[in-house]
């Protein structure tokens, strides 16, 4: 497989704590993927490790087959500066759970921000390309406004704009839907849809199991910090291999709208 | 009583006035008799406090109090903002180093580090290839000594303003591709101004009036040149009055700059 985003063998520990035990991932070009799992099992660390915000202990990421976060040198891996680190993260967005929009900036200027001043694009031309990403998530009237202005579902799609700005090769999304109130989510859902239909490569961590049944093409399951099962999502969603997986699914959908703390 | 008259009852409001007025009264014998005993001390001689509120070595020392000031906010922000971006820094080698400076910096009186910049030629007689006298002048020590010092307090200041932006902004800074330094520039920094703005201008009231303490090496500020004239004429409460005047002046018009600024960074 050429392209797309790569996994090999990732750990990852918090002092005492492994939280990552050997991750293995391949997403393929186009490919949508759907990440489930009960609370603490690694998810959130999954994706923070996959662009380089939390460095690894082990293993290695590749997007469109660059190396994240190292250089492969006699033999070993080193680890890049900022500089390189930052640019190999261009080929990857993210969306927060918590959107993390720049709060003193207007929701244009969060979106120009990356193309302007990481990519040094003409400022008019991003301009208009942020306006055009911002209809395409129901915010023109919005594009002035400050993210404290808005609903969470409103900063949550600003995110998704920012995030498309970049035009990433891979866009990872950390429970996008968790932090908003119920009538809310479905906007949401609907730009990660419309995001998936154009082919957008995409890793979704979430507990909509709906979501992924609709839209997925991959779905994971990850229990304590490995990858449980993994496979085509109505395989995985209907008659999952492992008991494990079916006990969540059981649990996720007798509470679907609550934390899962166990599997 | 019937309930439903209740509303039409007059109110009468708590007496605040009597004692009120009854302190004020007091207040203002106390400090009418202090005021009055004051001026018209015959130790003290109104002529000669207007003869040098506005004279050339008054004026001069004004002039060097403010430069200090300015030199010394300046000083303070720029290594201040690096000693609060070392203590944040992954590298525990910066964050140490970093902590070091504040502990030392903070710890020690500022009296002691600018006599000690001052007598920095006992330490090291040469500096490279003058004489560390020659380099190192009462107004560059104590320079020195009131710029370090307050390095160390506004690292803390604009650490504090760092720590009120959410992390998770300088995460998603970092995902659409920016430096860590670049994060700091473009959303830390802007967004803690607000926060350490107040506190600032609260800083800057004490390093104004904390140039005064270079007098004890002669740096030439608004303290030093009234002693040098008292030390002379031995009109010891004039000229600290005089001192004293232009101390509430400059302050007065820091507050005013304050309000002005924090008005701007609000909107
Ligand atoms: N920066 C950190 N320092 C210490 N421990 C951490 C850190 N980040 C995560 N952990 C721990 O790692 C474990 C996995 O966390 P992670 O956030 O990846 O789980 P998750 O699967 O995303 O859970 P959730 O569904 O609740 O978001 C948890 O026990 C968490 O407490
Ligand atoms: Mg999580």
């Amino acid at each position: 497989m050429s392209g797309g985003l790569r996994l090999r063998g990732l750990r990852k520990s918090f002092g005492g704590l492994e939280v990552l035990r050997g991750v293995d991932l391949d997403v393929a070009p186009g490919e949508v993927v759907c990440v489930i799992g009960p609370s603490g099992s690694g998810k959130s660390t999954l994706l923070r490790c996959a662009n380089h915000l939390e460095p690894l202990d082990a293993g290695f990421v590749q997007v469109d087959d660059v190396l994240v976060g190292y250089e492969l040198r006699d033999g070993r891996l080193h680890e890049s500066s900022e500089r390189d680190i930052a640019r190999a993260r261009l080929r990857m967005g993210m969306v927060f759970q918590q959107f993390n929009l720049f709060s003193h900036l207007t929701v244009l200027r969060n979106v120009t921000l990356g193309p302007v001043r990481v990519l040094r694009r003409d400022p008019v031309e991003v301009e208009r390309e942020a306006r055009d990403l911002l209809a395409r998530v129901g915010l023109t009237e919005h594009a002035d406004k400050l993210p404290g202005q808005l609903s969470g579902g409103q900063q949550q799609r600003v995110a998704i704009a920012r995030a498309m700005a970049m035009k990433p090769s891979v866009l990872l999304f950390d429970e996008p839907t968790s932090a908003l109130d119920p009538e809310l989510v479905g906007e949401v859902l609907a730009v990660m849809r419309g995001l998936a239909a154009q082919g957008m490569t995409m890793v979704v961590v979430t507990h909509e199991i709906g979501f992924a049944a609709e839209v997925a093409d991959t779905v994971v399951f990850m229990a304590d910090g490995v990858v449980v099962e993994t496979g085509p999502a109505d395989r995985v969603l209907r008659s999952p291999d492992s008991p494990r997986t079916a006990a969540f699914l059981a649990h996720v959908r007798r509470h679907p709208d609550k934390e899962t703390d166990h599997a | 009583m019937m309930l439903d008259t209740l509303h039409t009852l007059e109110v009468v409001r708590r007496r605040g006035f009597a004692s009120r007025w009854g302190t004020g009264a007091v207040l203002v014998v106390v400090v009418g008799w202090l005021a009055y005993t004051v001026v018209t001390s015959p130790n003290l001689d109104w002529v000669v406090i207007g003869r040098y509120f506005f004279s050339t070595p008054v004026m001069e020392g004004v002039g060097t109090t403010l430069v200090l000031t300015f030199a010394t906010l300046g000083i303070g922000l720029v290594l201040g903002a690096v000693l609060a971006m070392m203590r944040q820094a992954r590298n525990p080698v910066a964050v140490a180093a970093a902590s070091a400076y504040i502990w030392f910096f903070r710890g020690v009186p500022l009296v002691v580090q600018i006599v000690f910049w001052f007598n920095l030629a006992l330490l090291f007689p040469t500096l490279g290839f003058a004489p560390t006298n020659a380099v190192i002048t009462p107004f560059l020590a104590a320079m020195l000594g009131l710029g370090l010092h307050e390095a160390a307090y506004l690292a803390e200041v604009i650490r504090g303003g760092f720590l009120a932006v959410p992390r998770g902004q300088v995460d998603a800074a970092l995902t659409i591709g920016m430096t860590p330094a670049q994060a700091t520039r473009a959303i830390v920094l802007p967004q803690s101004v607000r926060v350490i703005l107040p506190a600032l201008g609260n800083q800057f009231i004490l390093i104004l009036k904390g140039t005064s303490l270079v007098s004890v090496i002669g740096g030439g500020d608004l303290m030093t040149r009234a002693q040098q004239i008292y030390g002379q004429n031995y009109q010891v409460i004039a000229l600290l009055l005089v001192a004293t005047g232009w101390y509430l002046v400059l302050v007065s018009l820091a507050g005013v700059g304050q309000r002005f600024l924090e008005r701007w960074a609000a909107s």
